[in-house]
C-alpha cells in the first residue's frame, strides 16, 4: 500500500469525500442565506432550525406515512417552504423599517423555538434514516458510496439551477433589479412584496431540502441545525454575500479544507473554518467574493 | 433629573442589603452575576450599537480560569478573579481586533463563530475538565480575612463585586468617552468625519465589555463552586441578549431588571424541560415584534411621553 503525505490513500480520499458533502451542505445553506439577504436584508437565524425541520420531516414522511424518500426530497422543501411564506408574511415582514438586527434576533427566537419543539417531540438524542441508495463503488483509491456521490452532484446541480435562475431568466432580472432598487421595480408594477415573500419561502426550502439530503448522512437530533448554522455564518463571512457563485464555491473548498484538517491535525478540524475566518477578516475584511462596504 | 436616578439607584440597592432576609440568597447571587453580565453586554448592543453573539465564551472562559486558578493552583479568591477578568478582557482585545472589521449583522455574526471557536477549545483541552467541567471549587476567604463559605456573606461579596461593576459602566456610559461611542452608534459616518478614531473607542468599549462579562462569569463561579461547558455554549450568549431585550436595551437598569425577570422565570418553570426554551423563543419573538424597548424602555417612554401635559406649556 503507498501513502500520500504519510497518510494512507483511503483515510485521505475518504475524509475529502466527507468534507465535499460537508462542503455540499455548506454551499447549500450559504446559497438560501445569500438569496434571503439579498432581498430581505434579514440574516436568517432560523435557517439551521428549518434544516433540522427537512431532516425530521423527512424521518415523519416515512415513518407515519410511508413516504419513501424520493417523495419526501419533493414534498418537504414545498411543506417547510410553505412554513416559511407564513413566517415571513405573519412576522418578518413587520420588522423591514427597523434596523437590521432585529430580523437576526426574531429569527434566533424562532430558532430556538423550532430545536425546543424538535426536542420534545423527538428527544434530544434524535433518530436516524435509512440510506434509500446502499452500496457503491470502489475506486481502487477510495470506495464510493452511491448516496454521497447523489448527494454531491445533486447539490452541485441545485446550486447551478439556482444560479442560472437569478442570472439568466426574467425572473431573475426582476429579482436582482429588486434588491437594487424595490422602489422603481414596484412602480414599474411588479408585486415586490410577493417577490419577498416568495424569495423567503424558495430559501426556507432549499434550507429543507439540504435537510433532507442530510437525513440518510448523519444522526437527525434537534441540534444539529444550531451546531450548522453557526458554522455556515463563518463560511457566509468568509465568502462575502454578493455573489452566489462565491458563496457555493467557498462552503465546497471550506468543506474540503475540513475534511483535510480531519486527516492530518484532526483535533482543529471542529475550529479550522472559524481561524480560516479570523484570517480572512484580518487580511480581507469585506470577504473572499465580497465588496468593500 | 439627576437626583432622580440617584434615589432610585440607593432605593434599589437598599432593597438588595435587605433581601437576603426574605429571598433565597443563591438566587439573589444568580441573578447579580447575570445582572453584571447583562449590564456589560448591554455596553456594547446599547451604546455603540454593536450586537455581539458571543458573549458567553468570555463569561464561560474566565469562569474556567477562576475555578482552575483557585482550585488546581490553589490561588486566593481576589486573585482568582482578578485574573479571570484580565483573561477575559485580553481575549476581549483579541476579539475585538478581528470582530470590528466588520459592522451590523456581520459583527453578530463573526462573534458567535469566534465564541463556537471558544466552545470547541474549551471542550477539547484539558485544563476545562471537559463535559465534567471544573467541580467542587473551593471558597476561600476573601483576602483571607472574610470568610464567603457562610451564603449571606457570600451574597454581600458579590453584591459588592456587582455594586463596583455597575458603577463603572454607569461612569463610563456618562463620561465623554460614552458620549462618543452614543454618536458611533447614532451615526457612524459623522463620528468618522467629526474625526473621531472611531475602531479605538469600539475597541476599548469591547475590552471593557469583555472584562466585565468575565468578572460575572467568575463570579458564578465562587456561588456554584461550579464551571462548566453550560457557560461557553451559544445559547449563554442567546440569554444574555434576551434577558437584554426583555429588559431595555441601551437602558441602565435594563439588563437588571431583564436578568431578574428570566432568571425567575428560568426557576419557576424547571419542571417544564424543553418547554423552557419554546417559551424562552417565544418571548424573543414577542418582545422584538411589538416591545421592542423592553420593560425599562416602555416605563420610561411612558414617563416622558406625560410629562409634557402635566409641565408648564413651552
Amino acid at each position: 500500500m503507498f501513502e500520500l503525505l504519510g497518510v494512507p490513500p483511503q483515510a485521505l480520499f475518504g475524509q475529502l469525500f466527507l468534507g465535499l458533502i460537508n462542503g455540499a451542505f455548506y454551499a447549500l445553506l450559504s446559497l438560501g442565506l445569500a438569496v434571503i439577504f439579498g432581498m430581505l436584508n434579514v440574516i436568517n437565524f432560523a435557517h439551521g432550525a428549518q434544516y433540522m425541520m427537512g431532516a425530521f420531516g423527512a424521518w415523519v414522511l416515512l415513518k407515519y406515512l410511508g413516504i419513501p424518500y424520493w417523495g419526501a426530497l419533493v414534498i418537504v422543501p414545498v411543506v417547510v417552504g410553505a412554513l416559511g411564506v407564513v413566517l415571513e408574511r405573519l412576522l418578518l415582514s413587520r420588522l423591514y423599517h427597523l434596523d437590521h438586527l432585529y430580523g437576526l434576533l426574531l429569527t434566533f427566537g424562532l430558532a430556538i423555538i423550532f430545536e425546543g419543539i424538535a426536542r420534545y417531540a423527538f428527544g434530544a438524542s434524535g433518530v436516524s434514516y435509512e440510506n434509500p441508495i446502499p452500496g457503491g463503488v470502489n475506486l481502487g483509491f477510495m470506495f464510493l458510496p452511491w448516496y454521497r456521490a447523489w448527494v454531491i452532484v445533486f447539490s452541485l446541480a441545485v446550486c447551478l439551477g439556482t444560479w442560472l435562475m437569478i442570472e439568466k431568466t426574467k425572473l431573475g432580472s426582476y429579482l436582482r433589479a429588486a434588491v437594487e432598487r424595490p422602489d422603481l421595480v414596484q412602480a414599474m408594477g411588479i408585486n415586490v412584496p410577493l417577490m419577498i415573500t416568495l424569495t423567503y419561502g424558495f430559501g426556507v426550502a432549499l434550507a429543507a431540502l439540504a435537510g433532507v439530503l442530510a437525513a440518510p448522512v448523519y444522526s437527525v437530533t434537534p441540534k444539529i441545525g444550531a451546531e450548522i448554522i453557526i458554522v455556515v455564518f463563518a463560511v457566509v463571512v468568509i465568502g462575502g454575500m454578493g455573489s452566489i457563485l462565491g458563496s457555493v464555491v467557498t462552503g465546497f473548498g471550506l468543506g474540503m479544507v475540513e475534511g483535510l484538517t480531519k486527516v492530518f491535525y484532526p483535533e482543529a478540524s471542529n475550529i479550522v473554518i472559524f481561524v480560516i475566518m479570523a484570517i480572512v477578516l484580518i487580511t480581507r475584511p469585506a470577504g473572499l467574493f465580497g465588496t468593500a462596504k | 433629573m439627576k437626583s432622580r436616578e440617584v434615589l432610585i439607584g440607593l432605593l434599589i440597592l437598599a432593597g438588595l442589603l435587605v433581601a437576603p432576609t426574605a429571598i433565597y440568597p443563591v438566587f439573589l447571587m444568580k441573578v447579580l452575576c447575570f445582572a453584571l453580565f447583562a449590564c456589560a453586554f448591554n455596553l456594547l448592543i446599547g451604546y455603540v450599537g454593536l450586537l455581539s453573539f458571543g458573549h458567553a465564551m468570555f463569561f464561560g472562559f474566565a469562569a474556567y480560569i477562576a475555578g482552575h486558578a483557585i482550585k488546581v493552583l490553589g490561588w486566593p479568591t481576589e486573585l482568582g478573579l482578578a485574573a479571570a477578568t484580565a483573561t477575559a478582557a485580553l481575549m476581549g482585545l483579541a476579539v475585538g481586533l478581528i470582530a470590528i472589521r466588520r459592522q451590523g449583522i456581520y459583527f453578530a455574526m463573526v462573534t458567535l463563530a469566534l465564541s463556537q471557536m471558544v466552545f470547541f477549545f474549551c471542550l477539547q483541552s484539558k485544563f476545562t475538565g471537559g463535559e465534567d467541567g471544573i467541580q467542587a471549587i473551593p471558597r476561600r476567604p476573601v483576602f483571607g480575612v472574610i470568610d464567603i463559605q457562610n451564603d449571606i456573606t457570600l451574597y454581600y461579596f458579590v453584591l459588592a463585586i456587582f455594586v463596583a461593576g455597575f458603577l463603572l459602566i454607569y461612569r463610563t456610559i456618562h463620561s465623554p468617552f460614552g458620549q462618543v461611542l452614543k454618536a458611533i452608534r447614532e451615526n457612524e459616518p459623522r463620528a468618522i468625519s467629526l474625526g473621531y478614531r472611531i475602531d479605538h473607542y469600539k475597541l476599548l468599549a469591547f475590552v471593557l465589555s469583555a472584562g466585565l462579562a468575565g468578572l460575572a462569569g467568575a463570579t458564578k463561579v465562587l456561588v456554584f463552586q461550579l464551571a462548566s461547558l453550560t457557560d461557553v455554549q451559544w445559547q449563554m450568549s442567546g440569554e444574555v441578549v434576551l434577558m437584554t431585550l426583555v429588559g431595555g436595551m441601551g437602558t441602565v437598569l435594563g439588563p437588571v431588571v431583564g436578568a431578574a425577570v428570566i432568571i425567575s422565570m428560568q426557576n419557576y418553570l424547571k419542571g417544564l424541560g424543553e418547554w423552557v426554551l419554546v417559551i424562552q423563543g417565544l418571548i424573543f419573538v414577542i418582545t422584538v415584534l411589538v416591545f421592542r424597548r423592553g420593560v425599562v424602555g416602555e416605563i420610561w417612554a411612558a414617563m416622558t411621553r406625560r410629562k409634557p401635559e402635566s409641565g408648564p406649556p413651552a
